[in-house]
């Protein structure tokens, strides 16, 4: 139950906080000095067609009721319309955002899954050469820019040693609609084709590494600091009297508490994730959404950015949510705490 | 009541010493403080140091297109002949700028927002720390894109862009620094004693936020020039022909892979500068002992 309270409370943080990022958004959009339909229609455009287009989209009309159409469209699912070609914003990023969160998803599990280990192990031997070298190379990995890795990974592996593709998400040759999920890799699992599911692997390789490297070198880090902090609780402490073999009081009683401080940067730290996916993905080819928001952003399509960072914030709100509840799982002090609080 | 010592100068200045001998004793905190008083010194000097200031403008020397790096040129030159060393150096000025005005701007509004909402609770508590929970769900890069494309893509509108939204990292950490000592004994002392508002914010917690801000701004700076190089990567930032290091890696990034000093090499450079940020600032960490900031 308390569980619960805390979820429900959670929930509703969460959709304050959507509420707000609406406001922010749509106030940047209105209080940017030009006129949105004169940026569409460029500078050859006569006054009446702008005119005609500041009607369509309703800008003739007062501040508030835009507000309005803006949060009802919102919460239909509908952005409006690319003020380029006429499509519908939302079918758009929904089309690209799969790959997007493919490739997030991904770049997520490669930093626990090689961050964890590094803290632990960094942790483990304290001022050691292990602990040297993992501290050395998490603090490279965190200060690399993401498109100079994905630059470096390109040249190394598509270049120099010819083994992994450099652009794409699967070759062109290979003909196959992810149409289920729009995951490549998940699509390919379930309709039976292990090579695509082969081939969707090869190609995330080396978007995601580029991707993971700075968020897996700052995991790295906090797991390192926050076993070292539990490591001189006196529970540990009481654990190694009673004689608990090392694995044991590591991997069960350290780890766990441990896992807190990474998950909270893990969502902290997702906001600029997202932003390194921008550029990533443009140096990958990868037709996500981050690639799309470059697009527009270069064309100045107004509705189309809105859509992206609004998008972009509400992937944030919800992967911290997650995050929360992950949290509470592994520490249940949290939710008491989260109770009073 | 014994007298209080005149000059107690000499007491801290052996502490300044001992400070200084913990932090010579650290050989990363040292590396990265060299790194970046270097990055410093080179980005002041640029106009002396580099041996062809005029290639920082529209210079074309079709004659030394591409060439690979030589004792002439150290980092090689550009694909229309400019010395890549001389503009990695100027580039560097763009970076700190940016970094400057980033800082200079989030630091003061974060810390002043973190300490009000930190003390005074309530409501004022509820509205800052919402507004910095809306904020934080905006990527920076994303935010600055957005504006850089929508107004023009200047470098002010980016720095402006990036401030925007920096500042909740600085207030999230005065936040919690100050709702910790706010029920310490000295503060209820300065209380009773009818201290005003101010001189407790900022003559008794302030203080105590020092050093976590100077951790936090030394890491931040390293990953703002970070966000900046990734704007101009993408044809955001400075507009040519002034050098700046993301624009360098990306137009050098059309010679891959025969070419690869014309991008590697400026990268390299961005790498060290936030290197040099981030070492400083873990030897600071190491140095103060805060342990709030990550």
């Amino acid at each position: 139950m308390e569980f619960l309270a805390f979820l429900v409370r959670r929930v509703l943080w969460s959709l304050l906080v959507l509420v707000g990022l609406s406001i922010v958004i749509f106030a940047i959009a209105r209080i940017v000095p030009g006129d949105p339909a004169r940026m569409a229609l460029g500078p050859t455009a006569t006054a009446e067609q702008v005119a005609d287009l500041r009607a369509d989209l309703g800008l003739d009309r007062p501040i508030v009721e835009q507000y309005g159409r803006f949060i009802a469209g919102l919460a239909r699912g509908d952005l409006g319309r690319s003020l380029l070609n006429e499509r519908p914003v939302a079918s758009d990023i929904r089309d690209t955002f799969a790959a997007t969160f493919e490739l997030v998803l991904f770049t997520i599990m490669l930093a626990f899954a090689f961050g964890v280990p590094l803290g632990v192990a960094a942790a483990r031997w304290k001022d050691r050469w292990p602990d040297n070298l993992v501290r050395v190379f998490a603090i490279f990995c965190a200060v690399t820019p993401g498109f100079f890795l994905a630059l470096l990974l390109q040249i190394l592996a598509g270049y120099v040693l010819h083994i992994l593709p450099t652009t794409g998400r699967l070759p062109p040759s290979m003909d196959f609609a992810a149409d289920i999920t729009g995951l490549v890799t998940i699509d390919g699992l379930l309709r039976g084709r292990l090579d695509v599911v082969l081939e969707g692997l090869r190609y995330l390789l080396l978007p995601s590494i580029a991707l993971a490297a700075a968020t897996m070198g700052q995991i790295a880090r906090i797991t390192r600091s926050s076993m070292i902090d539990v490591a001189s609780q006196d529970y540990i402490e009481a654990s190694r009297a009673f004689g608990v073999p090392e694995r044991v009081r590591v991997f069960k009683y350290m780890l766990r508490p441990s896992f807190v401080p990474p998950l909270t940067i893990m969502g902290l730290e997702f906001a600029s994730l997202i932003g390194n996916a921008f550029v990533v993905e443009l140096v990958f080819a990868w037709p996500g959404m981050a690639a799309y928001g470059i697009r527009t952003i270069l064309q100045k399509d107004l509705n189309a950015i809105m859509g992206v960072v609004m998008v972009s914030g509400v992937f944030f709100v919800l992967v911290n949510l997650l995050i929360d509840v992950l949290v509470g799982f592994v520490d249940p002090r949290v939710r008491i705490r989260g109770r009073r609080a | 009541m014994t007298e209080i010592p005149a000059d107690n100068s000499p007491r801290r200045l052996s502490n300044a010493y001992q400070n200084w001998y913990r932090f010579s004793r650290n050989p990363t905190a040292v590396i990265g403080a060299a790194i970046v008083v270097i990055v410093i010194l080179a980005a002041i000097l640029a106009p002396w140091i580099t041996p062809y200031p005029e290639h920082v403008g529209a210079v074309v020397n079709f004659r030394a297109r591409h060439l690979p790096p030589s004792a002439e040129y150290w980092f090689g030159t550009d694909n229309v002949g400019r010395d890549i060393f001389t503009r990695t150096i100027f580039g560097l000025r763009i970076s700190l700028l940016l970094a400057l005005v980033v800082l200079g701007t989030a630091v003061p509004v974060g810390t002043v927002l973190g300490l009000l909402a930190g003390y005074f609770g309530g409501w004022v508590e509820i509205v800052i720390m919402r507004i910095t929970d809306i904020a934080l769900a905006i990527p920076p890069l994303v935010m600055a894109l957005a504006v850089a494309a929508v107004l023009s893509p200047d470098l002010i509108n980016s720095m402006l862009a990036i401030a925007a939204l920096w500042w909740t990292w600085h207030t999230r950490l005065i936040y919690s620094i100050t709702r910790q000592i706010r029920t310490q004994e000295f503060i209820e002392a300065a209380e009773t004693l009818g201290a005003s508002k101010f001189h407790i914010l900022i003559r008794e917690i302030l203080p105590n936020c020092v050093s976590a801000l100077a951790v936090k701004t030394s890491l931040d700076c390293g990953f703002v020039i970070l966000v900046g190089a990734s704007l101009s990567f993408l044809g955001l930032g400075i507009q040519p022909p002034t050098p700046d290091l993301g624009t360098m890696v990306a137009s050098g990034s059309a010679f891959l892979p025969d070419s690869w000093w014309e991008s590697v090499l400026p990268g390299c450079a961005i790498l060290v500068v936030a290197l040099g940020f981030n070492l400083l600032g873990d030897g600071l960490r190491d140095l103060f002992d805060v342990q709030e900031v990550r």
